[in-house]
């Protein structure tokens, strides 16, 4: 008994293979000991000033002092290549953690704030003849769809042909001239667009024109050049083995691209496709100059004034009436109704995605 | 059923390279012929020419002939979609479409090509190439699974079944065992045997003992050195090839003194 015991510890001892190593517990306890003299830190230093006690201050002394300190522990425990190691994940996860904190916090001010008037009447009343409180955003809610839905039926077959044609068949200047030309649309101001579909359409129907498909048209110029981006390269992805045995079947090259190449890139167009969506819905800035503001109900997107969600957001805001707060809480809500869509657009997406993509394994 | 397929004095490029030069072989109908030779000399290009697919590739351009039963595929006007649809290939890697099932893979050159085709008849096609392809009784019971998640033998057979599904006259293989298993590639051997009865055969190879067992006539490619084009060396009956060709490079190539 006691020689089975003894025999694998002498092999522990001599197996040169080991190292020092921290227990699991070792960075936790470094890290309640380093919140622990950031949080005295900062309280002696409120203390002395008379100032509030800071918590930002407290947490970031106790990060570089846990930096530091794991470091150290750990140069001397387990030696640099672990240190190392340590030092790079403590930047990594503290680089996680402080791009999710304007990302949380955005989230929940948005939902506290944006409770107050989360009820049915906001979902099922327009603003039409509402001074004061009460009112809804169901006339913003269909202008936001119908104008981005009009945005997307004009820009996705413009941007996935253009991505076809890019991939498919360009080459030389032509091709080159048009991959340039859709990356400075990429950058273009989203104002600049809606002034150019206010110049377009005052063309047609005269100075002061406001109409829904002009809010499409120029959401459309900033959707196009990412749906052709993306489009692009997930169609790059699709293996040029299957474009061969498709031809090697005598099919023809369009319904090859058609049948094989769009099918296999099905996936990550959709996905592209909604995140150009998601991009576009909450724009403000074009639909304030031709979409204009109502609030009233108007379903046809070919005339007259149409309210959107974050011109409906912005109009609350800036001009609120007498009971101002209801007008804030309107604003609020009328930004987490535009969040959500936008959520729902991605898990639709992602479902779309999960339905059309190559079936793998057995 | 079933064509000869002649080269004359055949160039094949790469926009200014020129990756072959003066091929001129004349392929028996219904036999298996094998080119084998060094990587890089041109024996996949050359295959690749027969059924208009190095097109594909930008750049990629022929000089000469290439005849199907006396007809020119290079000539002016030939759709190359219509070549191809008369002469078939299996690649080195099996590829079969990822978003489709056994089944429609099987059908892929009717389904693409939209043409209308009543179930039953798919099913009789499905299964006559399948069976073709040694396959049937391994996915019988699944046809209407991912072809991605067989085996890689099985997927190339289901390639083969593909192709042979649209009833080629010719079918171009381009080191179909490359990537397989020696059972698997045994299994393609055999088929290859039977599918000879029907079809004219054309296989890239680099391996020796593949060319002789399965071929009937062998075709040696070589290449002078690097940049300077590939040139078909000798061309005659598999037995003669390696047992007694009349030139030295072929023999120290078979003998595996090089290469």
């Amino acid at each position: 008994m006691t020689a089975t015991t003894t025999a694998p510890a002498r092999r522990e001892a001599a197996n040169p293979l080991t190292a020092g190593q921290l227990p699991l517990w070792g960075p936790w306890a470094l890290i309640g000991v380093a919140l622990a003299i950031g949080a005295a830190v900062s309280a002696l230093v409120a203390g002395a000033s008379g100032t509030d006690f800071s918590i930002v201050a407290a947490v970031l002394i106790a990060y570089v002092l846990y930096l530091v300190a794991i470091t150290v522990v750990s140069q001397q425990i387990e030696g640099g290549r672990k240190a190392a190691d340590r030092l790079v994940t403590g930047v990594v996860v503290g680089a996680f953690v402080l791009a999710l904190v304007p990302l949380v916090s955005l989230v929940s001010t948005v939902i506290i704030n944006g409770a107050a008037r989360f009820d049915l009447q906001f979902f099922t009343w327009t603003m039409r003849n509402v001074v004061g409180e009460g009112g809804g955003v169901l006339h913003a809610i269909i202008g936001t769809l119908l104008v981005t839905l009009w945005a997307a039926i004009i820009s996705v077959p413009v941007g996935i042909f253009t991505a076809i044609y890019l991939v498919e068949y360009g080459r030389g200047r032509l091709s080159q001239a048009i991959t340039f030309f859709v990356d400075v649309m990429t950058g273009i101001p989203s104002i600049v667009a809606g002034l150019f579909a206010y110049a377009l359409f005052a063309l047609f129907a005269g100075e002061g024109v406001r109409a829904g498909i002009g809010g499409a048209v120029a959401l459309s110029l900033l959707m196009i050049p990412t749906v052709v981006r993306s489009t692009e390269e997930m169609l790059k992805l699709v293996p040029n083995d299957l474009r061969e045995a498709s031809y090697a079947l005598g099919v023809p090259k369009w319904l090859t691209i058609a049948k094989v190449v769009l099918p296999t890139a099905l996936a990550g167009i959709v996905t592209g496709v909604t995140l150009a969506i998601a991009r576009v819905i909450g724009e403000t800035a074009p639909l304030l100059i031709i979409a204009g503001f109502t609030t009233n109900m108007n379903y046809n997107v070919f005339d007259g004034r149409m309210m959107t969600l974050p011109v409906f957001a912005y109009n609350q805001y800036v001009s609120p009436g007498v009971q101002e707060q209801a007008y804030f809480d309107r604003a609020w809500t009328a930004a987490l109704v535009l969040i959500l869509i936008v959520m729902l657009l991605n898990v639709i997406a992602r479902i779309i995605a999960k339905v059309f993509a190559p079936k793998a394994g057995r | 059923m079933s064509k000869r397929i002649e080269t004359n004095d055949l160039d094949v490029y790469y926009g200014d390279f020129k990756a072959v030069e003066g091929v001129t072989i004349d392929i028996e109908p219904r036999s298996v012929t094998a080119f084998i030779g060094p990587s890089g000399c041109g024996k996949s290009t050359v295959l690749r020419t027969l059924n208009r697919m190095h097109e594909v590739i930008s750049g990629a351009w022929v000089d000469g002939e290439v005849l199907l039963d006396g007809a020119n595929l290079y000539a002016p006007g030939v759709d190359p979609v219509n070549v191809r649809r008369q002469i078939g290939m299996v690649f080195q890697r099996p590829n079969p479409f990822p978003t489709m099932s056994i089944r429609e893979n099987v059908l892929a050159g009717v389904l693409l090509n939209n043409r209308r085709m009543s179930r039953s008849d798919q099913d009789d096609l499905v299964e006559r190439s399948l069976r073709g392809a040694n396959l049937w009784n391994e996915v019988k019971d699944r046809l209407n699974l991912p072809g991605s998640g067989l085996s890689g033998g099985q997927q190339q057979r289901l390639c083969i079944a593909r192709a042979i599904a649209v009833s080629p006259e010719v079918l171009l293989m381009d080191e179909p065992c490359s990537a397989l298993d020696p059972i698997s590639t045994l299994a393609i051997e055999d088929l290859i045997e039977e599918l000879k009865q029907e079809y004219t055969i054309v296989i890239v190879t680099h391996n020796m003992q593949q060319a002789s067992r399965v071929s009937d006539r062998t075709a040696f490619f070589n290449i002078a050195g690097t940049g300077k084009p590939g040139k078909l060396i000798e061309y005659d009956d598999t037995t003669t090839m390696f047992s007694t060709p009349k030139v030295q490079a072929t023999e120290d190539y078979v003998s595996g003194r090089f290469g």
